[in-house]
């Protein structure tokens, strides 16, 4: 609500300057946006009047006027297209400063001498309109500043309503917050019955009662075409950002403004019959005052003649009977629509208007024949015209009943946490416009119609609180019962897989949840994917499968920018659906990452060298220790359409219901990278965050006090065989001896056969209640070997 | 006696003159060894009379205790000596880089949820999470925003379809909270929410943290005195707070509050307001019995105050030198 605060201060008159009262409306909770002045910062603008217009002798988009200020005849250049002799307009003369610092002086253009500048609006701060030099009423007094002429020494203030106070949405509205907050008397306009000249009437019928419980109109005969909005209605308007169109939609415009009431007048030779409101056919045509072609949905509301519909009733008039230059008798419109019959259907069009902005907020079901009046007396005084009779059509039982709010003293202490005086709580109510009645707990408030929004003892609470002020309410600390929460040991923290990732170098990224159809599709071709009907773009249009994508493009981004090693990381759901539909779909935390360039950053130690697989597998493993022994865990080559064939792995847990997949480690596939413009090699891991976060509370084993004895063997095996399960193999067989097996060496070349690998292993044995002896040693390494040579064929290198 | 004296001279001087531990040694054996001119001497006592034994004994044990107390200290010396040289080989440059592992860095947003989570786990807050494809009724209905509310406009909704959409904030974590549990509720919810806007100061997806407390008894003066106490902390300065009404479909009283920026200018750092019955309501707790409020903060919004950063596009682009700075 963006409106002149000279208008405001024509209904209320605080003791406050325009500052004061902004922020005093901001702290109530009307926001003011913008406070600005209405008008810019300039001098010596006049009104003048341009005598002739000749064509510039040197220049065919100028002109070269002779311009009249009342005192004497200037010389001056204009370059407007609508500059032309007889043409009342604001002349800035010579020594005139305007916006911005701008002198206007003594100036040739193109040989010509120009003696001023003739103005448009947003040269002198007025709008930002830029539509030729400004146009004034003919019978503006010549010489005039135009300061006063338009009575410029305005500010305008931008008001952002919430939602629930529409009721604001008028200068009257904002007048009865104003006298409240300030406890000073509100002068509403007084508004003139105007003598009824003659008998015609419109019938109108109300075909949705619920949806339009009320509806007045009136026919007035006989305006004078020829008739102007006068100057002090346009230009508050205008300061409330609506142009001039027509006297009378000006006039039920600025009714609109004033009180708060939409309206819409018809041309009346252009209405057929009688008056319908009723719901819309199905792909019913209408074309509406913008000139927007529309095929109605039968949930809209219409006005509508026995032929045709004629407006989106609360939205926007139709151009069929619209009010122009020709129209002699007009139909004026006020009505009440059902907010829910209004909601939504402005944006089900595309439309948003003043009009439906109010509507589906609400409007007082009690102010429509004020309105009517008001109109009505405004279009007679501006352009004339008989009134005829008011015709009502109205169901009381669809008009919004107004029950009686119970506030409880005690729970109004109880939420604000103080007891504010009976005739404090008293004084508020009233002057919100309350009528109350004293109860043995507190209070019966009746609400005016215009408060609409209030209906339950909380919005008094709130109101009270509000006009007493927020800040001067106590403030204290909560009491709470003091409780413990669960917090289950074996849950692995994610601020620990986080700090591990931090401790190897790796940078927390967040990307987008919606990422590129055609990413979406690189990295998971199989699946089916999720994609938002209203995406902000095309390319964030599909939600992500896996978080892979992302990173890499973030990776991407980072190499764009000369940044060679980059290692990220991101935690966030994967959003996987097998069938595309909604209700299959699985939101699932992941934890994601990515990693391109050098093993160690540049040193002076040792060469730099391109990661490998291997370094990452070791940051993977560094996590999974988080969440159990290493043992439990298993990297089985798998595809995987983004990754490397032969360096992708697909991870398993061993848990008690069996290996459950935990997620996927590898090179990304070369031909991905040239399709995404990257440089590798790149490495991404992406592990389940819930089977990763599922670790184990610790169980002491006790620590032997014999000695331990290392052994180790060099065992050959066929070059196709897992060294991962080998490694398992060995484990198993080791039996209770066996503490740790570590894998010092893998050799493949000369000196062996080409068909196998060496596997260097070290055994570390010890007991928990004796010292081993040779033999026994011995014989479980035997078992070892002869366990591995009956399962892979394997033998000891000699 | 004389020979004595003349032996220890030429001991001392021999021991002097030792450039080495290997040499002190030889000198050791010339005098002090088994056939060593001392222990020669010694060897000769016997050839004396009686009376003359034990002075001479005397003599021969003073001179070799001089001898030795001279090997010892020439011998300290030596070494002494010698683990300096070894020491001066060792020495490095210790201004040279360590090889170092470059740490990483946790992302601005996380650092900025975590000191949230903090605080308000430190007075009982536990968190919860939910869903980021939300129904319609978890995120606006039960949130007392029925369809065609106007306030469903100040949200700009992702949908899916006519009832899935990307949630527009975190509350519906709540309204899934109090549907599971009944009071005493602390939450803390932080996560990604969505919505349909873009520019300077919009992303389409950005984090929120929204709080809930309900239990008997609770009032709108522990609302500001949490909030206020909160901000405190949060920038550890006593910044000055404002309370200002506003609406929220599901607070009522709602406040917005604004912090002053220090210029006189005040700056709307988060939302709240008491739970409104009818939320209440729809989750099946009695608005008669409990009461309690909820609030919300924008998490880019009061890093980017916390850090100085201005433009919001920055949290999402991952450039490693701005994680880097801020991590």
């Amino acid at each position: 609500m963006k409106f002149s605060e000279h208008w405001l201060r024509e209904w209320v008159q605080p003791q406050l300057d325009s500052q004061a009262l902004a922020d005093q409306l901001s702290l109530s909770g009307l926001e003011v946006d913008d406070l600005t002045p209405a008008a810019g910062d300039f001098t010596d603008v006049v009104v003048a009047r341009i005598e002739a217009a000749e064509p510039h002798p040197n220049a065919d988009k100028l002109q070269v006027c002779r311009v009249n200020d009342g005192i004497q005849e200037w010389q001056v250049v204009c370059g407007a297209a609508n500059a032309r002799a007889g043409l009342t307009t604001a002349l800035a003369r010579i020594g005139a400063v305007l916006p911005n610092n701008f002198k206007i002086k003594k100036a040739k253009l193109r040989q010509v001498e120009s003696q001023g500048m003739l103005c448009a609006e947003d040269e002198l701060g007025i709008s930002d309109s830029h539509d030729g030099i400004m146009e004034l009423p003919a019978e503006a007094p010549l010489g005039m500043p135009l300061r006063d002429y338009l009575g410029l020494e305005d500010t305008i203030l931008d008001v952002d309503l919430t939602p629930n106070r529409s009721d604001c949405l008028s200068i009257a509205g904002m007048a009865r917050e104003v006298g409240v907050l300030n406890r000073v008397p509100v002068t509403p306009v007084t508004v003139q019955i105007q003598e009824i000249k003659h008998q015609q009437q419109v019938q109108v019928k109300l075909q949705a009662p619920e949806a339009c419980p009320k509806y007045l109109g009136r026919v007035i005969r006989k305006i004078n075409p020829q008739a102007r909005t006068p100057l002090w209605m346009s230009e508050r308007l205008r300061r409330s950002g609506l142009r001039c169109l027509h006297p009378v939609v000006d006039i039920t415009n600025y009714v609109l403004l004033e009180l708060g009431q939409p309206m819409h007048a018809f041309d009346l030779a252009k209405v057929h019959g009688e008056i319908q409101v009723r719901m819309a056919n199905e792909g019913e045509k209408i074309t509406l005052l913008d000139q927007s072609e529309h095929s109605l949905q039968a949930n809209t509301l219409v006005i509508a003649d026995a032929q045709q519909a004629l407006a989106v009733a609360g939205i926007m008039g139709g151009l069929s009977s619209s009010v122009d230059a020709q129209t002699q008798d007009i139909f004026l419109e006020c009505a009440y629509f059902d907010p829910l019959a209004i909601a939504g259907r402005a944006r089900q069009y595309g439309l948003h208007t003043d009009s439906s902005h109010r509507f589906e907020r609400g409007v007082d079901f009690a102010l429509q024949a004020q309105a009517l009046e008001r109109a009505t007396e405004l279009v007679l005084a501006i352009a004339g015209g008989e009134a005829g009779p008011v015709t009502e059509a109205v169901y009381p039982e669809y008009l919004p009943q107004v029950a009686p709010i119970r506030l409880r003293r005690q729970r109004l202490a109880q939420v604000l946490a103080t007891e504010l005086a009976d005739t404090e709580v008293e004084d508020i109510l009233t002057r919100l416009g309350l009528e109350l009645t004293s109860t043995a707990e507190g209070w019966l408030a009746k609400v005016p119609s215009y408060r609409f929004d209030l209906s339950i003892e909380a919005d008094l609470i709130e109101e009270i609180a509000r006009v007493y002020g927020y800040d001067r309410l106590p403030v204290k600390t909560p009491q709470a019962r003091l409780g413990i929460q669960a917090l289950p040991e074996s849950q692995v923290k994610l601020a620990r897989l986080r700090d591990v990732l931090v401790t190897l170098g790796y940078q927390e990224a967040i990307s987008f949840s919606f990422i590129d159809p055609k990413w979406a599709q690189a990295f998971a071709p199989e699946q089916a994917k999720l994609t938002l009907a209203n995406p902000i773009s095309a390319d964030l249009s599909v939600m992500r499968p896996t978080l892979m994508a992302g990173l890499v493009k973030a990776l991407a981004y980072n190499q764009k920018r000369q940044q060679t090693r980059v290692r990220l990381f991101e935690t966030g759901l994967s959003f996987v659906t097998a069938t595309g539909q909604v209700q299959d779909l699985l939101q699932t935390p992941q934890l994601a990452g990515a990693v391109a360039g050098s093993k160690a950053p540049e040193n002076w130690t040792h060469p730099t060298q391109p990661i490998d697989f291997y370094d990452v597998k070791g940051d993977v493993e560094a996590l999974l220790q988080l969440s159990g022994p290493l043992q439990d865990f298993s990297f089985k080559a798998e595809v995987h359409p983004a990754l490397h064939p032969g360096q992708s792995a697909r991870i398993y847990k061993r848990t008690a219901a069996g290996q459950q997949a935990l997620g996927w480690l590898g090179a990304l596939h070369p031909q991905l990278m040239q399709t995404l413009d990257v440089k590798g090699p790149i490495f991404v891991f992406e592990l389940d965050l819930n089977c990763l976060r599922q670790g184990q509370v610790a169980r002491f084993q006790g620590v032997s006090r014999f000695p331990e004895v290392r052994r180790d063997l060099a065992v050959l095996v066929p070059t196709e065989i897992a060294t991962g399960e080998v490694l398992d193999e060995v484990r198993r067989l080791g039996g209770t001896y066996l503490q740790e097996v570590v894998l010092f060496d893998v050799y493949q070349g000369p000196g062996i056969e080409k068909e196998v690998k060496s596997l260097a292993l070290g055994l570390t044995l010890q007991d928990s209640s004796r010292t081993l002896n040779e033999e026994e040693v011995n014989q479980q390494l035997a078992e070892v070997l002869a366990g591995l040579k009956a399962k892979f064929g394997a033998y000891l290198r000699s | 006696m004389e020979h004595l004296t003349s032996f220890v001279q030429q001991a001392q001087t021999a021991i002097d003159q030792a450039p080495s531990l290997a040499e002190l040694d030889q000198v050791r054996v010339d005098y002090l060894g088994k056939k060593g001119l001392l222990t020669q001497e010694l060897k000769n006592l016997g050839k004396l009379s009686a009376e003359e034994r034990p002075r001479a004994g005397e003599a021969i044990n003073q001179a070799k205790q001089s001898v030795q107390i001279a090997l010892n200290n020439k011998r300290q010396a030596l070494q002494t000596a010698q683990l300096a040289e070894k020491l001066a080989a060792e020495s490095l440059d210790v201004s040279l880089p360590g090889r170092t592992h470059k740490l990483g860095s946790l992302h601005p947003v996380t650092q900025t949820i975590n000191r949230i989570q903090d605080f308000f786990a430190s007075i009982g807050f536990v968190v919860a999470e939910g869903p980021e494809v939300e129904d319609d009724y978890h995120n606006f209905e039960a949130l007392n925003i029925p369809a065609h509310h106007p306030a469903r406009a100040m949200h700009d909704t992702f949908y899916f379809d006519a009832n899935t959409l990307l949630r527009t904030h975190t509350s519906p974590v709540q309204v899934r909270t109090m549907e599971n549990q009944q009071p005493p509720i602390r939450i803390i919810c932080p996560g990604r929410v969505y919505r349909c806007d873009s520019d300077m100061t919009h992303s389409p997806m950005f984090h929120q943290v929204e709080g809930l407390l309900v239990d008997q008894d609770v009032s709108f003066a522990d609302l500001k005195g949490i909030l206020q106490d909160f901000l405190r902390h949060f920038f550890e300065q006593d910044v000055k707070v404002r309370f200002r009404p506003s609406y929220f479909p599901f607070t009522e009283p709602s406040i917005e509050v604004d912090i002053d920026r220090g210029d006189g200018q005040w700056l709307e750092v988060l939302g709240c307001g008491m739970v409104h019955p009818k939320v209440f309501a729809y989750s099946n707790i009695d608005p008669e019995v409990y009461t309690g409020f909820a609030f919300g903060m924008g998490v880019e919004r009061l890093a980017m105050l916390r850090y100085g950063v201005q433009d919001l596009r920055l949290f999402f682009d991952n450039d490693s030198k701005f994680l880097r700075q801020l991590g």
